[in-house]
């Protein structure tokens, strides 16, 4: 159940399907305009406020449009976007930081995640206790993540300066003002919020595992690789494929912790497209090449997206599921 | 651990326990080994904070002692954390009922009608995962700007409903349709009307899942930051995450006022979060998607 086979048996299966795979229940037919009226709240804010939006983007990507500067305001053609591709290193920059930035991230968050979901799957005392302490994070914004950790790597009250002490790392030494090991800070603050999240969805589909596949798999005389390997692999095959792409947009898109911990600096070090996008909205109220940028940023999640789930073969379950 | 958690032996442990328990010491060293340094991961940086929060500024243990809640004053009283709180809470509130309310209605029409258009709507609703809040900051700006919404809370709250409302109304008719339609059609036998049937038989068993998706309703909006820093221009509109960029904004950043401020912060969804969070791994696993 749950995440997996959500996206493609939508129609049949809404997520939290606890009716495992039952078919929709006697659903009444057609009742006129009832449905409607009961969805039109819905309908009327997500066609207002995102499909609207969205459409609004591809014509302001063809405008000068500044708040600020309203006079220069009018029709641009692809100016905007000639600007971007040829005329800004920043925009090229940005986003092989972006790619580097969400592999590294994804990856470390897949591996680590798992590992903690395989250990909060034994039993132990206390498990629902650690849980709750080892998923934590998840429920914390990137803003205070940013607070927690410039306490934790401040030069001289943070607890950098512990390590200092001992030898570890230079005295006064500022992770985040150097161009050497800001990218490895930042991954290790996300880290901190972003292992959880897998481990929630990677735990929920091990207690799916149905205990007489363990059962046999021991008959057969697996070890805990192998059991790890041929039994419980293909098991979250599904899960593991479609929640690292949802994370892949995640961490694509949010702009929260490097906007406030880095700020994209040193310099633009750390800065990625869509926080290039955000600082041109927030800072610069340039909406027009702001809204090119973000054009840029929707064709490349697209793109990645489709590839993604062609290569991963999504829903091609192997074995015992059906 | 109530019902609702999974049973205790079960999984990929479960069926080699009888081997386990033969050769207990070592297993459970591998077990133990990384998750004490996991938790250790987790938690020093909420510690740190905590010591942070309640040490004098002048102070350099790393430990809370001498205890004072100076910066706790500063930081309510003189830096406006009240009026974020306030803030925070009001927006948090509103979405909270909002939300509910809106993917209710939605959620009970596509779990219990057949109607055209049904099918294309669940797959737009899920490919709005696409489209996220960032991507769209400058047209939501424009659009609140034209309906003079602009630092005004109710901007907030509608941006944080809009992009919770698909997946919560995916989950919320998930719920609804694991209710038995039996009920409700029993209460109409009984001579109810449909919306009588409903509100006395299908709501009150739903219970659940107002609570589980109103939590994260209000941990999404109370952490929600760029819209609240794009949408609100003066300082007693702004919610807790803009307060704290504020305050790490400062000159020069007073620690003990910002630890403060973060925990202030961080309370209420940690302590949310831990009641929640058996909700997370029983299934509602797409939320948790959102991130």
């Amino acid at each position: 159940m749950g995440v997996t086979q959500t996206m493609l048996e939508a129609e049949q299966r809404v997520p939290l399907g606890a009716g495992v795979g039952e078919p929709a229940k006697r659903r009444r037919k057609h009742k006129g305009w009832v449905p409607y009226a009961m969805l039109s709240p819905l309908v009327i804010l997500i066609a207002a406020f995102v499909a609207y939006p969205v459409g609004s983007v591809v014509y302001y990507s063809f405008q000068n449009y500044n708040i600020v500067e309203p006079f220069l305001n009018g029709f641009a053609g692809w100016s905007n976007y000639s600007t971007m591709l040829h005329h800004d290193p920043l925009f090229w920059s940005s986003l092989l930081f972006t790619g580097k930035w969400v592999v590294t991230e994804v990856v470390l968050q897949l591996i680590f995640g798992m590992i903690l979901a395989l250990i909060m799957n034994e039993a132990f005392r206390w498990r629902g206790f650690t849980r709750a302490a080892v998923f934590a994070p998840w429920a914390v914004s990137g803003v205070l993540t940013t607070t927690i950790w410039l306490l934790l790597y401040d030069p001289q009250a943070g607890i950098v300066n512990y390590l200092s002490n001992i030898g570890l790392a230079p005295r006064g030494f500022a992770i985040l003002a150097d161009t050497h090991t800001v990218f490895w800070g930042a991954v290790l603050a996300e880290l901190w919020r972003g292992v959880p999240f897998f481990a929630i969805i990677i735990l929920a589909d091990l207690q799916s595992i149905p205990r007489e596949l363990i059962e046999a798999a021991n008959c057969d005389g697996a070890n805990a690789w192998t059991r790890f390997r041929w039994v419980v692999l293909p098991h979250l095959r599904d899960a593991v494929i479609l929640s690292t792409l949802l994370r892949c947009v995640w961490e694509f898109n949010n702009v929260d912790l490097l906007f406030t911990l880095t700020n994209g600096g040193p310099g633009t070090e750390t800065t990625t497209l869509p926080l290039y996008v955000a600082r041109q909205a927030i800072d610069n109220h340039n909406f027009g090449y702001g809204a090119a940028l973000t054009m840029a940023g929707f064709a490349i999640l697209f793109v990645f997206s489709m590839i993604y789930l062609k290569l991963s073969k999504f829903g091609a379950s192997t074995g015992y599921r059906s | 651990m109530s019902a609702i958690t999974a049973p205790t032996v079960r999984g990929i442990g479960g069926g080699g326990w009888g081997q386990m328990r033969a050769k207990l010491n070592s297993a459970r060293l591998h077990l133990f080994v990384p998750l004490t340094l996991y938790l250790l991961f987790t938690l020093v940086p909420f510690y740190w904070m905590v010591v942070f929060a309640f040490r004098p500024t002048t102070s350099h243990n790393p430990y809370p002692w001498p205890i004072t809640l100076a910066n706790f004053k500063v930081v309510w009283n003189v830096l406006g954390f009240g009026t974020f709180f306030e803030n925070s809470v009001i927006v948090g509130v509103g979405v909270l009922i909002g939300l509910n309310v809106i993917c209710a209605m939605a959620g009970y029409a596509l779990a219990r009608f057949k109607f055209a258009g049904r099918g294309a709507l669940i797959l737009i609703l899920l490919c709005t995962q696409f489209v996220p809040g960032v991507m769209l900051l400058i047209p939501l700006f424009v659009i609140f700007r034209h309906l003079g919404l602009i630092d005004n809370l109710f901007a907030l709250i509608i941006a944080d409903i809009v992009f919770q409302l698909p997946l919560t109304s995916l989950l919320m008719s998930g719920f609804i349709r694991n209710v038995p339609v039996e009920l409700e059609e029993a209460a109409m036998v009984d001579g109810c009307s449909r919306v009588r049937a409903f509100l006395s038989v299908t709501l009150p068993l739903l219970r659940p899942a107002f609570v589980a998706i109103g939590s994260f309703a209000f941990i999404g909006s109370w952490n929600n930051f760029l819209f609240a820093l794009m949408f609100m221009s003066s300082q007693n509109h702004f919610t807790l995450p803009v307060g704290l960029d504020y305050t790490i904004g400062e000159f020069s950043v007073n620690f003990g006022a910002l630890a403060a401020g973060g925990l202030i912060a961080a309370v209420p969804v940690v302590i949310i979060f831990a009641f929640v969070q058996k909700y997370l791994v029983q299934g509602l696993t797409f939320g948790a998607v959102k991130g």
